[in-house]
């Protein structure tokens, strides 16, 4: 079994846990256990062999979309980390980030007035 | 040995301050570097403003060409507004930052100093706050710019006519380069010049793990991917906790004495983990994002434990 970390945002379809146990050997079939055991966290995280737009996986720290995607090994004493997508370093706190949040992106002209 | 610089061709003396944005110096870490390896530091922290945003601004400003009578806005109370505040008061042009009203006192009175017209967004709404609000005041005023550093393609432009090429001149070898992802604009720029000479550089983005009490997204739609950061560009993206990036910074300060910003902190953890997985004699260019003097009030310098809000960039 591997330990998921659950994001805050996700918490309640993990019914209010910060981690949860799921086995399989890659990360494909660990999200489909994970679908298996807690629904409302799989189909949130993982849906037709792909991870959901706006959700970042992580296999022992390492974005797994910079390994083997949903087909990187897990092993037993891995940590898989769910995390919403985001602009690096902006969430850990207001003061002395720039981060736009949910602005929609457009085009530096566009934004010219 | 490390790699001997090709030529030394920074300036000394500059017309102006903006003339002495980049051409910072890189230097070894011998003591944190693996055995058999070299980390090099790159010393953003010696920019004007102390921070590596000084090129972004710099780059940003001259892009948006503003018109008489326009004036610049953003949602920021970071790096990006000291650097922009230093541009617009060279340049002459006026800066308004959107600012959430609980940011910290050294943050206002920095921006405060260097000219800028501060507007107050709700502390409660975070940066998101800060967002919404500049995005209205552009809307019902047509005099104000906003730069958006997550969208502008002069932040990674600045990276690749700047930093990478930088890098680029001064090194002979470079086997991997780590830097912070933030809005990516150094990894995306930066990288994508130092593939031109180094085809086979890996690139490594060093990420943050958000703390819980303040991972303030309501849903997984709020989640946001800066428009001009490109993931497949990257060979490999690394979380480092506030505990890790801590803990490095404090290291850097002690073993290296290299006085840098918590974002450093994990650049250099990361940078390390990276060498040691990387043959001998490989060479690995670590970008150091800022100085630490504007985290001085944080708690990690003193070893305690941390609070999962201290913050990056």
């Amino acid at each position: 079994m591997s330990v998921v970390r659950v994001p805050p945002v996700l918490r309640q379809e993990a019914g209010g846990a910060r981690e949860v146990e799921a086995s399989g050997a890659t990360v494909r079939e660990l999200l489909e256990d994970l679908a298996a055991k807690l629904p409302a966290l799989g189909s949130r995280v993982y849906g037709d062999g792909e991870i959901h737009s706006f959700v970042n996986v992580y296999v022992d720290g390492e974005d797994i979309r910079t390994r083997d995607g949903v087909e990187t090994p897990v092993r037993d004493s891995s940590t898989v980390i769910l995390l919403p997508a985001m602009a690096g370093g902006s969430l850990t706190s207001p003061p002395i980030c720039d981060r736009p949040g949910s602005a929609e992106p457009t085009s530096p002209a566009a934004r010219r007035r | 040995m490390p790699p001997q610089p090709r030529e030394d061709d920074r300036r000394v003396v500059g017309g102006s301050l903006l003339d002495l944005i980049g051409n910072t110096p890189l230097v070894e870490l011998e003591r944190l570097s693996p055995p058999g390896r070299t980390i090099l530091a790159k010393l953003e922290g010696q920019n004007p403003t102390g921070s590596i945003k000084d090129r972004v601004a710099l780059a940003m400003v001259e892009a948006a060409d503003l018109r008489p009578g326009q004036k610049l806005l953003e949602p920021t109370s970071g790096n990006t507004g000291i650097s922009l505040a230093l541009v617009a008061k060279l340049k002459g042009l006026e800066l308004t930052c959107v600012m959430p009203d609980n940011a910290t006192p050294e943050r206002r009175a920095l921006l405060e100093l260097y000219g800028a017209t501060i507007v107050d967004s709700p502390g409660a709404e975070g940066s998101n706050g800060a967002v919404r609000l500049a995005q209205e005041l552009a809307a019902r005023d047509d005099r104000y710019v906003m730069l958006f550093q997550y969208g502008n393609e002069a932040n990674p432009r600045a990276h690749y006519e700047g930093t990478g090429a930088e890098i680029a001149r001064d090194l002979s070898r470079v086997d991997a380069l780590v830097a912070g992802l933030g809005t990516g604009g150094t990894l995306m720029g930066t990288a994508r010049r130092l593939r031109e000479t180094f085809p086979r550089v890996q690139v490594v983005a060093a990420e943050p793990l958000p703390g819980d009490p303040v991972m303030g997204l309501r849903s997984l739609e709020d989640g946001y991917v800066p428009p001009i950061l490109d993931v497949s560009k990257l060979d490999r993206k690394l979380l480092v906790s506030n505990d890790e990036a801590a803990a490095a910074a404090r290291a850097l300060l002690d073993r290296e004495g290299l006085f840098a910003g918590v974002s450093a902190g994990a650049v250099v953890h990361v940078a390390r983990r990276v060498a040691e997985e990387l043959p001998e004699g490989s060479v690995v260019v670590a970008v150091l994002a800022d100085g630490g003097w504007k985290y001085l009030s944080a708690p990690f310098w003193s070893g305690e434990e941390i609070d999962e809000a201290v913050l990056w960039w």
